[in-house]
This record gives structure tokens, C-alpha cells and sequence, in this order.
């Protein structure tokens, strides 16, 4: 698919005066008035005129239909570039439900002021499916259905980003047995790119990482074949886990808070999805780098995959696959029928990794006995 | 002769949601309050593993993120008998306070400052009266003026620029707004430095749970395993960027939040008397120090108070047939037995049936059913949840913690005890239970460190895990306050499956449509009588709307008799 996609981009006010025909020394009378006009300090006009000579910043819509807004609470935890700069320096954030001063007719003049005047160059971010079940009713904004509003954002977008798994891939509430048809944005837009940053939510600096890229580079980040940025999901969790050696060593949690887990080992017996799941977490980690689901204990519950409420239950690995510690197939780990129990790989485990465990065990050894010495 | 407002959409609020107001002599006469967004959730989870519902329930909300989960943990643990490790109940309580501290923080300046700081007027502030101003209300280190001057350089460029982003369009300059130049300064500076801070604070889900938004919880207690030996596990260094958190939190709360909080809420104490609505207010309780079943040792204790009598208050039984039930009179829902009921949650039904109009609509037919949320009563009574409840219930139990900065507060500001019962009193509840979370975070925090330090380093319980351990057939009832007030989830389990699965949420109490009866929902009585000094800016309707912290997001249009938008020409007189 195309993945050059690049912007037009609208001219300054300086500029736009300059074409008008108006001279400099218009436009610093303009950038007096404007600065008394706002009421700051003549020592700030310089400030102002400049402001109007720099390039216009990115104009955004943010859109919500079926979510929760845990996408647009992970945005603003982004902490590269924190989001008040991201506001104030780089995008004109034009329409957010969440963040905007306005309300009601006040609310809908900017959308549509932003719709006309930066027609073919705004970015529509979208978080939330859109459910197209009993003609829409089941998300409704202003009257209108959230399939009618999008139809009327999308129409003049340069690009639309779908935030999070629900406009990625429908998340929880296209679960069996959707009950909303709620549905993933892609699938009702068509003719424009649409880049896919799915997870529940996704990291707060992969959402500004996006962003960046497109102000950065002036245009949309390579995407891979299901249309997520490669920077941030080419890479699997179990690839990049810290807790990958215990895996290979067949060291494993066998039950939550036992030995084992207070040593840190693979959570792949109590149900982590790492294995077949395309994120950042295990290299960026969350919150500026704190910690991930899988440090902090818990398995990976695979939330930026297609469909992950319905491959199977949390605690229990629902595929089966042969080769463990062996990668080549483990893409099809999902396709395979299940039946293998947790005994039956634990087995197959511990008969392929017993030359490593043996190893893992003697440095283990000879620690506490370097432990010793200093102690002595 | 009365004018029709639709309010579409109100912004800086969660989800969707859609208000329509009579208008008369420039008060509101009638309002009506439309859940307009439905996931079905309840449907979802049928059939699914009980274990993990905490995972789909979580994501009902992103905002309150982790209540859902600590909610539905409870609920199956109630149902199977499961009793957790302290150090679990300690750190589930630890996260619901930095939720708290987070929710109520980016509540106050993100979603509601707006309604009563006028950010272009803070242009005109001068920055040294401005931080002599900061200086005299707190001792927050960023308060030279030179850093009120950069703020104001800084916005005035990105006013100067044309692009207003977030503040296009906004009621700068409307009547209503009192506050000086000087104050609305150090609102606007602040709203940047709460929009850093606040990713701060949740660093402690991170920890503990993994991530946040939507940490992550376990049956049984916390996946996060105490190893103090071990650089995976909870040990000295992750405890300690969990003390710094806290303290820095409390900080912020102490010296930036609730000085502000202060500060604005005695320009408006004209406030103090409008927005009040029902007056009756339910709490469930929370942050338990004895376990979940032990209502008397918890930080927030349960109660329901009736016609703002604070000298009585009510005990409640989530069990009880009779006590909680849902009714559907108004609600695009169909039930069983017909819509004259009210159902207890265990007995529950989510059938839907939309019979609003024909989207794209003007407005809704709000003498037929009109909301996608049903309508909750307690013993038949309309209820207010959420932060203002939880302090009413602490105070009138007589509880010395909740006494010393209530009364704390009514002094300063100089108000009767009355002028909790309105906007304002929610607005300050909010404030006054966060510095009460964060002194509360400090105490679970040392508690956990007693605990590991006398050995007991014990995180989950999975004794009944496993599904072949479970009976038949359970039932179980979870609850929890959530920063937008009492929040219960019932749970049926058959053969080890959920096979019913009811919420009852804040907002459900607070923005449900009227009852069989006629009785008004906390939303719609607190807006009678609230003024409008300029009906096509619907600011006053904004301050009352988000004094409850709404989740959800919704509509507002003016239309006249005939049913004309307002919005496509200007407003004429009555």
C-alpha cells in the first residue's frame, strides 16, 4: 500500500498578507494591534509577529464513537513531547471532546471551521468503533449517528489515524457476540490512509511518536501489511521480553504469587499472549518507561491484536505449537486447533531445555556462593 | 411561554450524553438528560470466564481506568468466597488513591476549570501581582513573576498565531465569569502544569499493574509478586519511586490544587446555592483496612442520606431485593415482566429496544422513553453519587478526618454547612477527599512496608483459582467508590460461566431519565432553576453538568416550539 502520503501545507499569515500585497511594515502594524488587542506588554510584540511569520501548526480532529477515552487519557501521558507542548507548539488540536473549551453550537463551529478551511489538509484521529447495527442508533451524537458524523469528518481528511483497538479492530464490544455491530474504522472508510495504532489503549508515546513522525517527516510512517507503523509493531512482546531466557530455559511461573513468580520467571503457563502479540511494550514500556503488564507480573492479554477478547481465555494458553523455544512458525500459533495441555508442553518444555536449566541452575549456584564470600 | 436548549455536544466530559432544557425568564424551568452511546457489555460477557471479566469491564471506562477491574475482582471473589492477602487489599488501595489523586486533579483543571477561568482574560494579569497573589495562597515553588510572564508570553503567542486549538471558540468574556486577571493566570498555569503532573501519579498503576490506562488485576489479589530479592518483583527500588509518587502527589494536591480550589471558589459563593437538586446522597464504601467484608474499617464508609438530613444516615444493603433496583420506564430497553418494575441486579435484564426518533434528529421525544441508561432508585428513592455523597456520609457519621477539612473549608470560605448542597459543595467535595486519598495513600504505603518487612510478603490467594474448586452455582456483589461515586457489580455464576452480569455505575445514578413517578434524576433536579445570563453560551449548564464529573459526552441545540435549531440563525426573545 502507499505510505507516501505527503501534505499541503497552509501558508502563515505573514505569508497570506505578503500575497495579498500588504508590506512588512502592514504586517507589524497588524501584530501591534493584535498584540494590544490580547493585551500583552508592548515588549511581547515582537513575540506575536513572530508567531504569525512560523508555520501554521497541524490541524486536528479528534473524533469519539464507541470507546471508553482510555486513548485519549494514555495521549496526554505521553511524556516525549509531554502533550502541552505537542498543543501548544505542534498540532492545532481544532476539535476534541474531551480537552476543548467549547460546548454545543460553539463546539460544532470550530469543527466545521476547521472542516472548510483546511479542507484535504487536516488529520482526523478517530477513537472508538462504529456500531452499524439497528441503522446506528447505538451511538449518537448531536442527533446524528456516529456512521453519519464520520462520513462528514473523513470526507476532506489527508490522512486518519484510528486510535487504539477499538477503531483498529472493534475491541471489547465487538466481542462475541457484538451485539452493536460495532465495527473498525478501515472497514468504512475507503481511498484514504488509514494508519492503525491498536492496543488497549496504546502507549501514550507511540500515539505522540505518530504524530511526530507525520510533523517530522511530512508524511505518514511506513506501515506494515495490516496498516500499523512498523517502528512500534514489528516486533513481538515475547521477542523483546526481558523474561525471554527463562522462557527458553523453561523456567515458568506455574501459579500467580508462587516461587517463581516472586523470581521473575515466564508467565507463559499462567496465559501470557506475548508470544503471539505485535507491540512495543517489552522495548518502550508504559507510563515513560516504568514498567509493562508482563514486569509487573501479570501475562501479556495480547490487547493490540485483532479479535484478542475471543482467542481463547486470559489464565490459559489457547494454542498449541510445536518447536517450543523454536519461532519459525509461531505466527500460526493462533490457527492451530487446541488440545495440548499446560502438562503436555511443560513436559515437551523440560525434555528440550534440560541442558540450559541445568546451566541457569549452576550460575545460580555459583552466585550464592560469590554471595557467600562477601558476606564471610 | 418556554424556549427549548439542546446542548450538543457538552464537551470535557466522558462519553456521550445529551441534555435538553426548558428555558423561562432566563432559569431553567425542565431538563432531560439521554445516554446516547451503548456497548452492550453485559451481553458480552455471558458465557465468558468469570476470571476474566475484570478485563472487559475495565474497559466500560478510561478515565475512572481500574475501577471497573477492582470492582469485578471483588464481585467474583464475594461469589466464590475468596478472602485476599492483606498486602493485596493494601495495594489495590494504593492505586485506588493515586486513581483518586489522578482523576480528581485532570477533573478540576482539564474538564472543569474552563467554566470559571477565563483563559484570554489571563493574558491581561500582570505576572508580579500574580505571583504575589500565588505567593500568599501557597508555597508552590513556581510562583516568581517571571514565570507567570513566560506562561502569558508562551499563550499569548498561541493566541497571536490564530490557531486557538482547544480555546477556539470558548465564552471568554461571558458575564459569569468573576474571577480577576491575576487569578485566571494561575489557572492557566496551572492547567499546563496539572496536564504534566498527571502522568506522574499513575506511574504507580504502572508498577503495581503494569500500565495505565487499564492496569492490570487479578481474582484472588495482585499479579504483582513481592520479590525483594529479585530486580522483576516488587522490591526496594519499585517501593520507593512508589514513596516519591505519593509524596509529590500529595504535594501538588496540597499546594497547587486545593489553594486554587480555594481561591476560585470564593469569587463564585453565589454558587454555593444553585445546582443543588435531589438531596439525597448514597455511598457504598471503600478503601477497606480489614477486609472487604468489614464495613466499619473503611476509609470511606457507606451510607445513604435522605432530603439533606445529615443527622440521620441510612444503612445499605447491596443484597437486599428491595433496597437497589433498575427501572426502565425511560430507558430504550424492554423488560420481561413489563416496564412498571424495578429490578434487583441479580434479576437483571439488557434487552434492547431503541424507540427514540429517526437519527439525524433535532430532538428527542422526551415524553416517550429517551435514554439508553435505565433508571436506578434506592428503596424508590432518586440518589446522588460521587464525591459530595462520600463527604456528607464521612461527615454526618461524625468521622474526625472528614469534620477537620470540611469544617476547615466552610470556614475559610465562610459558608454555611448548607452551601455543600449545590455546585460548588461538589466542586470542594472533590478537592476535600483528595487530600484525604493522599494522606490515606501514605498510610497503606507504610503498611505495606511494615507487613514485607515482618515477612509477610503474600500477593494473591489462588487457593479456589482453579474452576474445578468452584460450586455449581454463586452469586456475588462487588463494590467500590469510584471517583464519580458508588459503583456495584452483580455477578451470577453457573457452571463456572458468568451467566448474568449487571453494573450499576456512578453516572447511571447521577444522569439516568426521570422514573414511573415522575422523580427526577440527580442531573436533571440540579439543573431547575439555575440561571442563564446568555442562552445561546451555555456555560451555567456546563458549571452544574461538570460539578458531577460526568462519563460520558452529549448534545446541545436550541430549538424553538417549532422545533427550529437555534444554532443555524441567531436567538430572538421569547
Amino acid at each position: 500500500m502507499a505510505t507516501e502520503t505527503r501534505i499541503k501545507k497552509p501558508l502563515t499569515y505573514y505569508e497570506e498578507m505578503r500575497m495579498k500585497g500588504y508590506s512588512r511594515r502592514d504586517f507589524m502594524k497588524f501584530a501591534s494591534m493584535m498584540a494590544a488587542f490580547i493585551g500583552v506588554e508592548s515588549t511581547a510584540i515582537g513575540q506575536v509577529a513572530k508567531a504569525l511569520e512560523t508555520k501554521q501548526r497541524l490541524p486536528v480532529i479528534w473524533m469519539h464513537f464507541q470507546e471508553c477515552t482510555c486513548c485519549s487519557e494514555s495521549f496526554i501521558r505521553s511524556s516525549h513531547p509531554i502533550v502541552a507542548d505537542i498543543l501548544l507548539d505542534m498540532i492545532s488540536l481544532d476539535y476534541s471532546e474531551t480537552l476543548m473549551a467549547a460546548s454545543g453550537i460553539q463546539a460544532e463551529q470550530s469543527l466545521h471551521n476547521t472542516l472548510e478551511k483546511y479542507k484535504g489538509q487536516y488529520i482526523l484521529c478517530i477513537e472508538g468503533s462504529v456500531p452499524v447495527g439497528a441503522d446506528g442508533v447505538y451511538c449518537m451524537i448531536g442527533g446524528k449517528t456516529s456512521l453519519q458524523v464520520l462520513e462528514e469528518v473523513s470526507e476532506n481528511a489527508a490522512a486518519i489515524i484510528a486510535w487504539g483497538s477499538c477503531a483498529s479492530n472493534g475491541c471489547v464490544q465487538s466481542a462475541k457476540p457484538n451485539p452493536t455491530s460495532a465495527t473498525p474504522i478501515h472497514k468504512l472508510v475507503k481511498g484514504k490512509p488509514v494508519i492503525k495504532v491498536p492496543g488497549c489503549p496504546p502507549i501514550g508515546e507511540v500515539m505522540a511518536g505518530v504524530i511526530v513522525h507525520y510533523l517530522t517527516f511530512g508524511r505518514i510512517p511506513e506501515l506494515d501489511r495490516l496498516g500499523r507503523p512498523k517502528a512500534f509493531y514489528s516486533k513481538r512482546v515475547h521477542d523483546t521480553c526481558y523474561r525471554r531466557a527463562y522462557y527458553d530455559a523453561g523456567l515458568f511461573v506455574e501459579s500467580f504469587d508462587d516461587e517463581n513468580a516472586k523470581k521473575g520467571y515466564c508467565l507463559y503457563k499462567v496465559g501470557c499472549k506475548g508470544p503471539s502479540t505485535y507491540n512495543a511494550c517489552g522495548v518502550m514500556k508504559w507510563n515513560e518507561g516504568t514498567s509493562f503488564p508482563i514486569q509487573s507480573g501479570h501475562p501479556c492479554i495480547g490487547c493490540s491484536e485483532e479479535n484478542y477478547w475471543d482467542n481463547g481465555r486470559l489464565y490459559e494458553r489457547a494454542s498449541a505449537f510445536a518447536g517450543f523455544g523454536i519461532e519459525a512458525d509461531a505466527d500460526t500459533w493462533g490457527k492451530v486447533a487446541l488440545g495440548v495441555t499446560a502438562a503436555a508442553i511443560a513436559g515437551h518444555t523440560i525434555a528440550t531445555n534440560v541442558s540450559k536449566y541445568k546451566k541457569i541452575h549452576e550460575l545460580e549456584l555459583e552466585g550464592k556462593e560469590s554471595e557467600k564470600d562477601v558476606v564471610s | 411561554m418556554s424556549k427549548r436548549i439542546v446542548v450538543d455536544p457538552i464537551t470535557r466530559i466522558e462519553g456521550h450524553l445529551r441534555i435538553e432544557v426548558d428555558i423561562e425568564n432566563g432559569k431553567i424551568k425542565d431538563a432531560f438528560s439521554s445516554g446516547t452511546m451503548v456497548r452492550l457489555i453485559e451481553e458480552i460477557l455471558k458465557g465468558r470466564d468469570p476470571r476474566d471479566a475484570w478485563a472487559f469491564v475495565g474497559r466500560v471506562c478510561g478515565v475512572c481506568t481500574s475501577t471497573h477491574s477492582l470492582t469485578s475482582v471483588r464481585a467474583v471473589e464475594d461469589a466464590l468466597d475468596i478472602v485476599i492477602p492483606p498486602n493485596a487489599e493494601l495495594v489495590r488501595n494504593i492505586m485506588h488513591c493515586s486513581l483518586y489523586m489522578h482523576d480528581h486533579v485532570v477533573h478540576f483543571y482539564h474538564l472543569h476549570a474552563m467554566d470559571w477561568v477565563d483563559v484570554v482574560n489571563a493574558l491581561k494579569a500582570d505576572p508580579k501581582k500574580t505571583s504575589e497573589l500565588a505567593q500568599s495562597i501557597s508555597n508552590w515553588p513556581k510562583s516568581s513573576p517571571g514565570y507567570f510572564s513566560d506562561i502569558q508570553k508562551r499563550i499569548s503567542k498561541f493566541v497571536a498565531s490564530g490557531q486557538l486549538g482547544i480555546f477556539a471558540n470558548g465564552y471568554w468574556g461571558h458575564p459569569a465569569y468573576k474571577l480577576p486577571a491575576e487569578v485566571n493566570l494561575i489557572g492557566l498555569a496551572h492547567y499546563l502544569e496539572a496536564l504534566e503532573w498527571q502522568k506522574e501519579i499513575v506511574k504507580v498503576h504502572a508498577i503495581f499493574g503494569g500500565k495505565n490506562p487499564h492496569p492490570n488485576y487479578l481474582v484472588g489479589g495482585m499479579a504483582c509478586a513481592i520479590g525483594i530479592d529479585d530486580v522483576s518483583g516488587i522490591n526496594a527500588e519499585r517501593l520507593a519511586m512508589v514513596a516519591r509518587l505519593l509524596v509529590e502527589g500529595k504535594n501538588f494536591i496540597e499546594q497547587v490544587y486545593i489553594p486554587d480550589l480555594m481561591a476560585i471558589a470564593s469569587f463564585y459563593k453565589d454558587w454555593g446555592a444553585i445546582g443543588g437538586g435531589i438531596g439525597n446522597y448514597l455511598a457504598y464504601g471503600d478503601l477497606p483496612t480489614n477486609g472487604i467484608r468489614d464495613i466499619a474499617s473503611m476509609k470511606f464508609p457507606p451510607g445513604a442520606i435522605l432530603n439533606k438530613d445529615i443527622s440521620k444516615v441510612y444503612d445499605v444493603d447491596l443484597r437486599h431485593d428491595e433496597e437497589v433496583q433498575e427501572f426502565v420506564t425511560n430507558s430504550w430497553y424492554d423488560y420481561a415482566g413489563g416496564d412498571g418494575v424495578g429490578l434487583h441486579p441479580w434479576k437483571g435484564e439488557t434487552k434492547m429496544n431503541y424507540t427514540g426518533p429517526k437519527p439525524p434528529f433535532e430532538h428527542l421525544d422526551v415524553d416517550k422513553k429517551y435514554s439508553y441508561l435505565k433508571t436506578p432508585r434506592w428503596k424508590g428513592n432518586a440518589m446522588e453519587v460521587g464525591p459530595l455523597a462520600r463527604v456528607l456520609v464521612g461527615y454526618a457519621r461524625g468521622k474526625e478526618e472528614y469534620k477537620a477539612v470540611v469544617d476547615k473549608a466552610l470556614t475559610d470560605l465562610d459558608v454555611p454547612v448548607t452551601a455543600l448542597f449545590s455546585t460548588l459543595g461538589r466542586t470542594a467535595a472533590r478537592g476535600l477527599e483528595s487530600v484525604l486519598a493522599s494522606g490515606w495513600a501514605q498510610e497503606f504505603y507504610d503498611q505495606l512496608i511494615t507487613n514485607i518487612r515482618n515477612g509477610d510478603t503474600r500477593m494473591a490467594d489462588v487457593t479456589k483459582f482453579e474452576r474445578e474448586t468452584w460450586p455449581k452455582q454463586a452469586v456475588g456483589v462487588g463494590f467500590s467508590e469510584a471517583p464519580r461515586g458508588a459503583l456495584a457489580h452483580w455477578i451470577n455464576i453457573e457452571d463456572q460461566k458468568i451467566a448474568n452480569y449487571q453494573l450499576v455505575v456512578p453516572t447511571t445514578w447521577n444522569a439516568s431519565p426521570r422514573d414511573g413517578k415522575g422523580q427526577l434524576s440527580a442531573y436533571e433536579s440540579s439543573l431547575i432553576d439555575t440561571p442563564l445570563a446568555n442562552e445561546t453560551q451555555p456555560l451555567e449548564i456546563l458549571r452544574t453538568i461538570h460539578s458531577f464529573d460526568p462519563c460520558m459526552a452529549c448534545a446541545v441545540h436550541l430549538y424553538d416550539e417549532k422545533g427550529d435549531t437555534i444554532g443555524r440563525f441567531s436567538v430572538v426573545g421569547d
